[in-house]
């Protein structure tokens, strides 16, 4: 499969390697150039050299887009920092790019919720963190 | 009319108090701590701080009942969200959306959100309308009404040049609605004589540009 990620923090940066290792390919638009050391980080070799693509590019810019592979891609990630980038970047993926599978990480949950209703695959870590959180410090006393 | 603006900027503080001026109902809101004290030294309790890309920041302001929403942030993707989850979460009969960078307008467009407004564009098309060099100079769109108001400039050897307005070929859906010459404009009538260096401003259907032009244009009559 061809995977698009945009945003290389530590969630993007990560699934991007995994995926790259399991014989995936594997292209990362990020628009800080610095992200490449987390893409390099913990590889024995660097990013390009383990077959990865890197593009350096705003996520809004349908030019950077296209330039790192959107019109090719099976799975698009849109994991930046910022919900409202990575709602609207999941959508002009969906819609204008038909990418079959587009997954999007958005940090508030009530959005996430919102957004799932209309048919994006979100995912909400902060929702994951209060369950979480939630059954190791009330796990027992809730079942009491 | 109930009116929530977001973004206490220029743009939505200045627009928030013409709306209040003009006896509506405003709610303001802004994110930025320091912006909002300052703001609220005038509007007061018309303003509130928040981030209106929360949900409950939007139901806090009453989103349910707002008759119109306007985005005016200086962050694209934000106007985007705003827009989209009023128009689709809480039905809001009208949204206005604030384009902040040009490229981004197909975004709006895809999005469905419309009126999407760029004062990028607005400035751009103000200096094409004094600097007449460029020859196609479009004034209005208003696409949900289907109305574009565009500005000629009549070529010397043009087929409309030295003809009255009645035999300048025009295709159905268009019509000369002034006639700027010498500094001064006017409405011409059938038999005014449309002259080379008059500048023209037609209305007409969206998408009939490129069949008008060439009655303005030197080689028109090759191209026509």
């Amino acid at each position: 499969m061809f995977i698009l990620v945009v945003g290389a923090g530590r969630v993007g940066s990560s699934v991007a390697k995994r995926a790259l290792q399991a014989g995936h390919e594997v292209s990362v638009l990020d628009e800080d150039p610095l992200s490449h050391e987390q893409l390099d980080k913990d590889l024995a070799e660097s990013w390009e050299d383990a077959g990865g693509r890197y593009t350096v590019g705003t996520a809004l810019e349908v030019d950077a887009l296209i330039e790192a592979g959107i019109e090719q891609a099976d799975v698009f990630i849109a994991s930046t920092n910022g919900d409202n980038t990575n709602l609207v970047i999941a959508q002009i993926a969906q819609r204008r790019f038909n990418v079959p599978r587009v997954v999007v990480r958005v940090l508030d949950p009530a959005r996430a919720a919102w957004y799932a209703e209309q048919g994006l695959h979100t995912i909400c870590p902060t929702q994951h963190a209060i369950e979480m959180v939630e059954r190791a410090a009330l796990g027992d006393a809730q079942a009491a | 009319m109930y009116v929530i603006v977001v973004g206490a900027g220029k743009v939505g503080w200045n627009l928030a108090r013409e709306l209040l001026g003009k006896g509506h109902e405003v709610t303001l809101i802004e994110s930025e701590r320091r912006r909002y004290l300052i703001v609220e030294q005038e509007l007061e309790h018309a303003v509130q701080y928040g981030d209106a890309t929360e949900l409950w920041v939007l139901e806090r302001a009453g989103i349910q009942r707002a008759d119109l929403v306007i985005a005016v942030t200086g962050d694209d993707e934000d106007n985007m969200l705003i827009c989209q989850v009023a128009k689709e979460k809480y039905l809001t009969q009208r949204i206005v959306a604030r384009v902040n960078n040009p490229r981004n307008l197909q975004h709006f467009k895809l999005l469905g959100i419309r009126p999407a407004v760029s004062a990028t564009d607005l400035i751009l098309r103000l200096i094409e309308h004094e600097v007449p060099q460029y020859g196609l100079v479009q004034l209005l769109a208003l696409e949900g009404e289907r109305l574009e108001i565009i500005e000629l400039e009549v070529v010397e050897g043009a087929p409309a040049a030295g003809r009255r307005v009645d035999d300048v070929e025009l295709p159905e859906g268009s019509l000369i609605i002034s006639v700027l010459r010498g500094g001064a404009g006017f409405v011409p009538k059938s038999d005014t004589v449309i002259q080379a260096g008059d500048e023209v401003l037609l209305i007409l259907d969206p998408g009939l540009e490129s069949a008008i032009t060439p009655q303005f244009t030197r080689n028109g009559a090759s191209a026509g």
